[in-house]
């Protein structure tokens, strides 16, 4: 198979590099650009763990080829971290005791980024919706639905 | 320890705790100190570690049957081809390992036991040319019987899944029945069965039945071995246990001479273990490949099909339960048979059919009671632990029961609970005693909650509402050595490190650790660091299992802390004369009762020491160390009736209810409320204790609403993913979820704390087993209860 080269801004930042047609952009990430919060969780899109920002639409990085990113922006948590509404979130999620193990919490953060960014008044059900793709085996789902209710509001 | 003493010393804890009131850290709500880390996507798991260019990765070679004897395997074509290093197969690891049992190999050797079982490995310079070249391994193979059903194994004529059973090492507390299918047969016999059902006014008999689960933590297994030139093994593992692991994996490789201190186990954070990553299973292929291609680092990495079906899993069970009680509600006698389906390997999972068949009354005053949990192999995947380890299996049948025993006397059934609850000094089933709790105040908290006796009625006619109040027990079931040590060190500024191999799964062990060093030497949490471990660094823990570590593991590092203290008092003694018994530590300064004018700080001196008068300094780095054994256990009792021994350490308890809403046609569920209230004896971070029910509830409501593990009539699990094996989402939440804490302190817990992590799950499956029989008249005796078994009972019932 031929590589190809890749152009796409990641984090802000611009990149190129050759990829193989049948390479997963979740793998290419974390390979060979090392980028280390969306993780390896299910490699069918169940789960949600791989979640990243594709020009600001939350998609499944293990479901998308990496030659899909050509063109695009791709933000991870990593780049999420100096987001206004992320670090609102995060506090908010430190402040509950959000997470436990932690594997979930880069794509659930982004999950709620997203929603917060569209939707800065969201109810209860839209919160739900909004991580429902998100698997988090540790919690409940309780303290993460009241940290990211809790952030919208401001409080 | 006789009743009297263990009476004695508990009036002595109580007074002593009542000194520790005036606690600063110790119960607090503080935020975890690995929060941010996790938070900021910082935190790294096993596989985001970095190897560089040399590493090999590796994919197996898995077999297709559940039971066959392996004719031949060819690894021709597969070594041929470009980028594979090598294919290495049962050939070369001809030696047995276990933890508690061995009776497996590191790939299988002339049979395979089970779908999915590892018969050999291809290491190769990038994953996908793995892949690619195991499927080109060919194995033939010659199928043998199935044994799939653990009460059809103990047949007379059932094939063996293990022959050579009578050559297994073992434990001294395991029974095999070589020339049968069971690997462990725990016998528990107490009081006089035939006189207790002769005084029962009601008998009442049944089976009830538990599949297998899956624990489904969201980071899959991951290992990375590597041998390097100097004959030295690091094996990077996603872990709950590295001591274990450490010990196992040198026991595995002993023909090789490798010694434990040679073999380094590095364990980072895990994303989610629920006891799936107890003891060694994938990683023991990661070590041997490892064994076999020296110089470079090599990663097995599970996919989520292989977590399924090549880990452990949750044992299925068969349970027959007989109880005897007169009408007031006493229980007079209770005899339980449980037959495990165990799977082709028993090497952890017998200690789960084991802890079960010590524990099966619940925790209720039992005088008269047998006890056979039985341990069957079967050609399924491995039993082993998962959270509740065997308690939320067999409460199952014994809680619906208990509450068809009390409707059946037309008794309340909490009364009937409340009747039977064990009391501290109790005889337990194997003859201890029963440690302090508080499973009365825990009811009557519950039943407060959920309004119990208060019927009521949906505002939707379709629909029905049912309640339940159901009591739970687990003590840890552990070695009756299982031990736990620390290391704590100043820094300069008078931080702290602490060193504790007890591995941080999500329940917040590192923030509690912090909490207990920061109460004894009033540094604030924020100054200590706690990481998770590295065998060659951090001192020993047994393993983090069986909801023990802030136990165990926080007795010894408060045993550090108090070290640390001491020899500051002593330093401070020498350099200032001043009397040590006058001194205390207080915002991170030592202070003297005596001398109010006196104060040093604590940065001053805890590296470089304290200068004297004539300018030379004293002291040096200040450092600590602890540890804990229990000593008071013994796993030896009598083989026939388990009399004798102390193999458990104590029991927490509690109580949870339900208030659920069912569609009577469809029988879809929602619960409106649930409530569990759990006796922690202290909790050390409350906030944390509560992210343990609310998340261990919903992990329990899933295994009896939702999972489902299918397997085909010749073994091979046929949902092993997530679109097909369900784990509930966000929309699956309660409305609601009511945690409650009781402390009725543990004698030997640090600040009177005990376990907690896995209880919260364990009462799922009965209580809503039991509101789905309050709600419609229907009794669901297998798990899991789904809509659609309850919506054909409902039809069923009409008819």
């Amino acid at each position: 198979m031929k590589p190809h080269t890749i152009h796409f801004k990641l984090n802000g930042e611009k990149v190129a590099l050759a990829v193989e047609p049948n390479d997963v952009l979740l793998d290419v990430l974390r390979g060979g650009l090392g980028i280390k919060s969306p993780k390896v969780g299910c490699d069918r899109g169940d789960c949600g763990t791989c979640t990243v920002l594709m020009n600001g639409k939350s998609i499944r990085s293990c479901l998308a080829l990496a030659v899909e990113a050509d063109g695009t922006e791709i933000v991870t948590l990593e780049g999420a971290n100096s987001r206004k509404c992320t670090r609102k979130l995060q506090a908010k999620f430190h402040e509950k005791n959000a997470f436990q193990c932690g594997y979930c919490a880069p794509g659930i953060i982004l999950s709620a980024t997203e929603l917060l960014e569209k939707k800065s008044k969201p109810a209860t059900h839209d919160i739900k919706e909004a991580i429902a793709g998100n698997l988090c085996r540790c919690t409940g789902y309780e303290p993460i639905v009241e940290a990211i209710a809790e952030a919208a509001k401001g409080k | 320890m006789d009743l009297q003493k263990l009476i004695t010393k508990t009036k002595k804890t109580v007074k002593s705790a009542k000194a520790e009131e005036n606690l600063d850290v110790i119960g607090k709500s503080v935020l975890r100190v690995d929060g941010w880390e996790k938070i900021k996507g910082a935190a790294k798991y096993t596989d985001d570690l970095e190897f560089g260019p040399a590493l090999l990765f590796a994919a197996v070679v898995e077999s297709p049957y559940a039971h066959a004897r392996i004719k031949s395997i060819d690894i021709s074509k597969a070594e041929k081809m470009h980028g594979v290093v090598k294919v290495v197969t049962g050939r070369s690891f001809t030696h047995k390992f276990g933890l508690y049992m061995t009776d497996r190999y590191v790939f299988a050797t002339d049979t395979v036991r089970f779908v999915g079982e590892q018969v050999a490995a291809v290491v190769a310079t990038d994953a996908k040319t793995a892949l690619r070249a195991a499927a080109l391994v060919e194995v033939k193979y010659e199928e043998l019987p199935v044994v799939l059903d653990p009460v059809k194994a103990l047949g007379k004529k059932s094939t063996l899944v293990h022959p050579d059973l009578k050559s297994y090492r073992h434990v001294p507390w395991f029974f095999p029945q070589p020339g049968t299918n069971i690997a462990h047969w725990r016998k528990t016999r107490k009081g006089d069965l035939a006189k207790g059902f002769k005084e029962a006014d009601l008998v009442m008999e049944d089976t009830y039945y538990v599949p297998r689960y899956a624990h489904c933590a969201i980071e899959p297994h991951s290992v990375i071995g590597l041998m390097d030139d100097s004959g030295r093994l690091t094996m990077w593992t996603s872990s709950q246990s590295p001591f274990t692991q450490r010990n196992v994996f040198a026991q595995a490789l002993e023909p090789f001479g490798i010694s434990h201190k040679d073999v380094r186990v590095i364990s980072t954070y895990i994303g989610g273990g629920f006891g799936g990553k107890a003891g060694v299973s994938m990683e023991i292929i990661g070590a041997a490949l490892a064994m076999a291609v020296p110089g470079r680092p090599i990663k097995v990495l599970w996919n989520r099909a292989q977590e399924f079906y090549n880990t452990y899993q949750r044992q299925g069970v068969t349970a027959k339960v007989k109880m005897g009680a007169k009408k007031d509600g006493r229980i007079t006698a209770l005899d339980f048979q449980l037959y495990w389906d165990a799977g082709a390997y028993v090497e952890y999972g017998a200690n789960v059919v084991n802890a079960a068949g010590l524990s099966a009354s619940g925790p209720y005053k039992v005088d008269n009671l047998r006890i056979d949990s039985m341990c069957i192999y079967t050609n399924l995947p491995p039993g082993g632990p998962y959270r509740g380890f065997g308690y939320s299996e067999f409460l199952f049948g014994l809680e619906s029961h208990i509450t068809r025993m009390a409707n059946k006397l037309g008794m309340d059934q909490v009364a009937f609970r409340k009747k039977n609850a064990i009391k501290e000094g109790d005889i337990l089933p194997y003859g201890a005693h029963m440690n302090p709790n508080g499973i009365r105040e825990a009811i009557e908290k519950v039943e407060k909650e959920i309004k119990w006796g208060v019927k009521e009625k949906s505002k939707n006619p379709k629909k029905a509402i049912g309640k339940a109040l159901v009591c739970f027990w687990k003590s840890p079931a552990m070695p009756p050595n299982a031990s736990s040590s620390a290391f704590l060190k100043f820094n300069e500024d008078a931080s702290i490190n602490i060193l504790v191999s007890g591995m941080e799964i999500g329940q917040g062990l590192l923030t509690v650790m912090a909490q207990i060093a920061s109460e004894v030497l009033s540094v604030p949490v924020a100054k200590i660091r706690v990481e998770t471990p590295d065998t060659d660094r951090n001192p020993y823990e047994w393993q983090t299992v069986g909801s023990h570590v802030t136990w165990g593991c926080g007795n010894a590092v408060k045993r550090a802390a108090l070290e640390a203290r001491e020899k500051i008092f002593d330093l401070v003694q020498r350099v200032h004369c001043l009397d040590k018994s006058t001194l205390y530590l207080e915002d991170e300064k030592v202070k003297c009762r005596t001398r109010p004018d006196f104060e040093l700080r604590l940065r001053d001196f805890v590296i470089n020491g304290i200068q004297a008068e004539d300018h030379t300094f004293k002291g040096g780095p200040i450092m600590g160390s602890g540890m804990f054994m229990p000593e008071f256990t013994s796993a030896i009792g009598d083989p026939e009736t388990g009399q004798g021994g102390h193999p458990n350490v104590h029991y927490t308890t509690g109580s949870a209810g339900i208030i659920l809403e069912v569609d009577r046609e469809t029988g879809k569920m929602k619960i409106k409320k649930a409530v569990l209230a759990v006796d922690c004896g202290k909790a050390i971070n409350p906030d944390l204790v509560r992210g343990q029910i609310v998340g261990g509830l919903m992990q329990g409501f899933a295994t009896v609403l939702y999972e489902d593990m299918r397997f085909s009539d010749k073994g091979k699990l046929l949902n092993a993913n997530f679109s097909d094996y369900k784990i509930p989402t966000s929309m699956d939440m309660p409305d609601a979820v009511v945690p409650i804490i009781i402390e009725v302190a543990q004698p030997d817990g640090p600040y009177g704390a005990r376990g907690v992590g896995e209880h919260t799950m364990i009462p799922a499956a009965p209580l809503i087993a039991n509101a789905i029989e309050d709600a419609l008249g229907v009794r669901i005796k297998s798990m899991p209860v789904t809509k659609e078994k309850v919506a054909l009972a409902v039809k069923a019932m009409k008819k």
